[in-house]
């Protein structure tokens, strides 16, 4: 009976599987284990991304300026978050990213942002697309702006929220990185308010993490640690994300970039 | 001599400014949030998040221990930090009888990671318990946020005493410590009062493996 029911599950979860799954498994994991897969991979998507034309005014992304002008990819994400005069706010990657689908491509913000986090199966463009611009900066030390009022003041915020005790469970970002040499289960706890801990981890972000075989964003990390605090969710792009990835960079600044790299 | 005076003192009081826990004063200066600043810590996040599944947006709201711990970088003075405790533990609802429940259901409790977030399902949450604390002995995966339960009721017995003690840390740890890093898991409604005595069963029934 056992070994029936068990051949009748394996039929039906093969005759459900999707398209991508009948690729060679084995193929799929030799070139996953290839030195920088899947990273590249990722990267190439991101680079097509950038040059696809798409929106209402049918143009791509190559003329996005990500701090270091129109165009410019080399080092921009080292250089990022930053104060944007022509949207007059601090900006990480993705919310730059964002602002430059709904600027050039003439995109709203809502189709911009209707699907910012993939999955393993399919990641999403923003996902893409930040593989793509990090990896222009690998190698490049860590500058993001730290001289503009708005980006002094982002940096505060982000402090100020790293501390802020809230929710059913008093958690603040500080419960688990504020202290060093701390271990959730056997997870190493990084203790993002030192330079010592913020910099090896701010240097691989964003990552391809094997756990759950995606492609990850700050953002996401950001959303993921406010379910984790128990909260409500913050929004893509807005000020809570961007001032605690301000906060963990500027704390980091200086190292050496070398992502996207994979993680657990 | 005064100048020798002091010195020591400015040091203790740059180190109160600061959270006692990572003492750095640099990236991590932790100066505490007047009432002005947590109006508007509060303002942000409302207008920067939206509910989703049981996470509500009620959630950003703060009660008077999350003021209190806030406003002093979880190092207030002596004596607010004591009325805070006793007003803790005067809400504690206490069940009449042995508080020992079951620890072999305490041990699942202690495993489980799950609840309250907004991608659990309302109603069915664990402790979370190993996330920080060591406690049986054959669980090897345990973080180091909180301290080592490890022979917790051996060395203490199980007296009704100190099944209160534990039974109320549990149902709320700022009624023990105003500012302590652990959730109120009876107060915040995420343990039932039958989780939280198996729980406490787990760390204080001698035949628990934490005890053995």
């Amino acid at each position: 009976m056992k070994p029936t029911a068990a051949a009748a599950a394996l039929a039906l979860a093969l005759a459900f599987a999707p398209a991508s799954a009948q690729r060679s498994p084995y193929a799929d994991y030799q070139r996953m284990t290839a030195e920088n897969a899947p990273i590249e991979l990722y990267e190439l998507s991101g680079e097509e991304a950038w040059k696809h034309k798409q929106g209402p005014k049918n143009a791509s992304l190559e003329q996005c300026d990500l701090g270091q002008g129109p165009g410019v990819l080399k080092g921009a994400y080292a250089g990022l978050p930053r104060y944007f005069a022509d949207a007059d706010r601090v900006m990480d990657l993705e919310t730059r990213l964002v602002y430059c689908m709904t600027t050039l491509q003439g995109r709203s913000r809502e189709d911009a942002t209707k699907r910012v986090f993939g999955n393993a199966d399919k990641p999403s463009e923003i996902e893409v697309l930040s593989a793509y611009v990090a990896g222009e900066s690998h190698g490049m030390p860590m500058r993001p702006g730290t001289s503009h009022t708005k980006e002094k003041a982002a940096y505060e915020l982000g402090r100020e929220l790293f501390y802020h005790r809230a929710g059913p469970w008093d958690f603040s970002c500080a419960s688990c990185h504020g202290e060093p040499g701390k271990r959730i289960r056997m997870s190493e706890l990084p203790a993002l308010n030192t330079a010592k801990d913020a910099q090896p981890l701010m240097a691989t972000w964003p990552a391809y993490r094997v756990s759950t075989s995606s492609f990850v964003t700050l953002q996401w990390r950001m959303n993921d640690c406010y379910r984790q605090m128990r909260m409500p969710e913050p929004a893509f792009g807005s000020d809570i994300p961007v001032a605690l990835i301000t906060y963990m960079t500027v704390n980091a600044q200086g190292v050496v970039y070398r992502g996207p790299a994979i993680k657990r | 001599m005064r100048r020798m005076f002091l010195l020591p003192l400015a040091a203790a009081l740059a180190s109160c400014s600061t959270s006692p826990s990572t003492g750095m004063g640099t990236a991590g200066d932790h100066r505490g949030e007047s009432a002005a600043d947590m109006q508007r810590i509060t303002a942000v996040l409302k207008a920067n998040m939206h509910e989703r599944g049981q996470a509500k947006m009620s959630r950003i709201e703060l009660d008077d221990a999350q003021r209190l711990c806030n406003q002093y970088a979880d190092n207030p003075p002596a004596e607010q930090a004591k009325r805070m405790e006793e007003a803790q533990l005067k809400a504690i609802a206490f069940p009449s009888g042995s508080l020992i429940g079951d620890w072999k259901a305490g041990e699942k409790i202690a495993q489980s990671g799950r609840g309250m977030t907004w991608s659990d399902k309302p109603g069915t949450a664990g402790g979370s318990c190993y996330n920080c604390h060591q406690i049986s002995p054959k669980e090897e995966a345990f973080g180091t946020i909180g301290p080592s339960l490890a022979g917790f009721g051996k060395v203490r017995g199980n007296r009704p005493e100190i099944q209160r003690y534990v039974y109320g840390k549990l149902y709320n740890a700022k009624a023990y410590n105003a500012c302590s890093q652990m959730p109120r898991f009876g107060h915040s409604g995420t343990l039932t009062e039958q989780q939280i005595k198996d729980l406490t069963a787990l760390l204080l029934d001698p035949a628990s493996p934490v005890n053995q």
